[in-house]
């Protein structure tokens, strides 16, 4: 459980360091117990529906389905999980009031909601893309520093026409949506289809996905930011 | 304030409901279409939905009440004056009239990233799960631990050398930048079963929990840092904590094969 290391080190910090009594002490502690009970729940339910179904679905199509289907699932699964990914809504949520807040965007509701949604929407087709594209470089064994490198380099080249409210978002959308729920479904679909596959081993081909599922977001999320505040030259 | 809570979890069952649906139906149109079997124990996935649905609103609502404002009060209290100063006035007045800000004041700010980014990526119940199964397929060339320790240790660093950034308002492009073309040079050298894991561990170990609280530590920090903006600054310590752990774990697979390389000629 990672919300002990948490509360360990932040009443280290607070003792001795700060040596203050926390602010809100009562609410914080209310919210822990929100978060280790939600979490509990949570992946109680996961792991007693969605992963089985969906494990055993990216099994089955790894083994038997076509490229085509294959192809298309591996999009619809990165797309759906994303949108359900928790720490991407809250930091998008984040993102949409800051925004408004610097006066980036309109300050009002129906403004930071639908920059809000687009930005989740634009991180849900681009792991969608990239779990597609990961999964037909697994079927034609293409090496994964080729996309590795691709992708960086186009990351860089976006990056100098973007505007600077764009950058760290982009940035650290790679790393906040491979999480909770992607990254189990991804990870089966992925060992799933490079054991499968002759001549694939699955440390080298099946892992991966994530890495692809991390970059791609930045290049979209770039191509967002440039498309809602306007080209940076 | 309890009341506050349940109305907050329960407005946030509605929009929870709207997030699950697209893998609901997902796997549903995939299972008539392709599959074409029955799904069995139908209620009893029926109910562990039900429980998705429920625990995330429940986590979420935390997420937004407790662990953002923690990682937002932290940076407050790290990054006020008072506390920087010891409360010495001449010394917070000379601060407030210089434009640039002697980043070496914010030490303990760097203390605490460090500590955060790897006690709770040691913890990383995810991470537990990859270096087990990194292990069993390299048949112990790659150690649990050691992964373990290789990731912790490039998410603290990483997460440590973006709160230096933030402070000094360097742009983000051009840490981000080196370290990939670091870890290109790197991926040249480095021995090739370990490259996709390592691309992996990036991403793998920045979790559900932790992302959130090192968001809020940025934006927070860019919030009271003198001349930083939390819209252009205060994002970016997640790209550094997926960077970093990459560049750590191929160095901890270099260096495991140059010593296993090593014995094997003292050995001879």
């Amino acid at each position: 459980m990672d919300v002990f290391p948490i509360i360990l080190v932040i009443a280290f910090f607070q003792i001795i360091i700060i040596q203050k009594p926390f602010p809100n002490l009562d609410q914080i502690l209310l919210g822990i117990v929100l978060v280790v009970f939600g979490l509990f729940i949570f992946i109680l339910g996961l792991d007693s529906a969605l992963f089985p179904i969906g494990e055993k679905m990216a099994n089955e199509f790894a083994t038997k389905g076509n490229a085509l289907w294959i192809i298309l699932f591996g999009f619809a699964l990165g797309f759906s999980t994303t949108i359900a990914e928790p720490a991407l809504t809250v930091v998008a949520g984040k993102a949409g009031a800051l925004a408004a807040g610097a006066g980036a965007i309109e300050d009002n509701q129906e403004s930071i909601g639908s920059f809000v949604l687009g930005l989740r929407l634009t991180v849900a087709f681009s792991v969608g893309t990239a779990i597609s594209l990961g999964v037909l470089r697994i079927i034609k064994g293409w090496p994964l520093i080729w996309f590795i490198t691709g992708g960086y380099s186009i990351i860089v080249i976006t990056t100098f026409f973007a505007p600077a409210q764009i950058i760290g978002i982009a940035y650290d959308s790679g790393g906040i949506t491979t999480s909770t729920i992607t990254v189990p479904l991804v990870a089966a679909l992925g060992v799933g289809l490079a054991t499968a596959i002759r001549g694939r081993s699955p440390i080298i081909d099946g892992f991966g996905l994530i890495a692809l599922a991390s970059l791609n977001p930045i290049i979209f999320v770039l191509g967002y930011g440039i498309f809602v505040y306007g080209i940076n030259i | 304030m309890e009341q506050d809570f349940i109305q907050a979890i329960v407005n946030a069952l509605g929009g929870t409901f709207k997030d699950i649906l697209p893998i609901i139906l997902v796997l549903g149109f995939f299972q008539a279409v392709a599959i074409r079997k029955k799904i069995q124990n139908l209620p009893s996935i029926a109910f562990g939905l039900a429980l998705v649905v429920v625990g995330l609103s429940i986590f979420i609502v935390g997420l937004e009440k407790c662990v953002f404002p923690i990682g937002t009060q932290m940076a407050n209290q790290l990054t006020d004056l008072n506390f920087l100063t010891s409360g010495d006035e001449n010394v917070i007045a000379a601060i407030k009239d210089s434009i640039e800000i002697d980043p070496a004041i914010y030490l303990w700010t760097y203390v605490f990233a460090f500590l955060i980014g790897f006690s709770t990526t040691l913890a990383e119940p995810a991470l537990i799960a990859v270096a087990l199964k990194a292990k069993e397929i390299t048949t112990g060339a790659i150690s649990a631990w050691g992964l373990r320790i290789s990731v912790a240790l490039g998410v603290a660093f990483g997460v440590t050398l973006g709160v230096y950034r933030i402070v000094t308002g360097n742009p983000l492009h051009y840490y981000i930048a080196t370290g990939y073309a670091f870890l290109l040079v790197q991926t040249y050298f480095a021995p090739k079963m370990i490259v996709p894991l390592a691309y992996d561990s990036g991403g793998v170990t920045t979790s559900t929990v932790t992302v959130p609280l090192i968001a809020a530590l940025g934006i927070g920090l860019a919030a009271n840092v003198p001349g930083r903006s939390p819209l252009i600054d205060g994002f970016g310590l997640i790209a550094f904590a997926s960077l970093f752990p990459m560049i750590t774990v191929m160095a901890y697979a270099m260096i495991t094969e140059i010593l296993a390389a090593r014995k094997r000629t003292a050995d001879k």
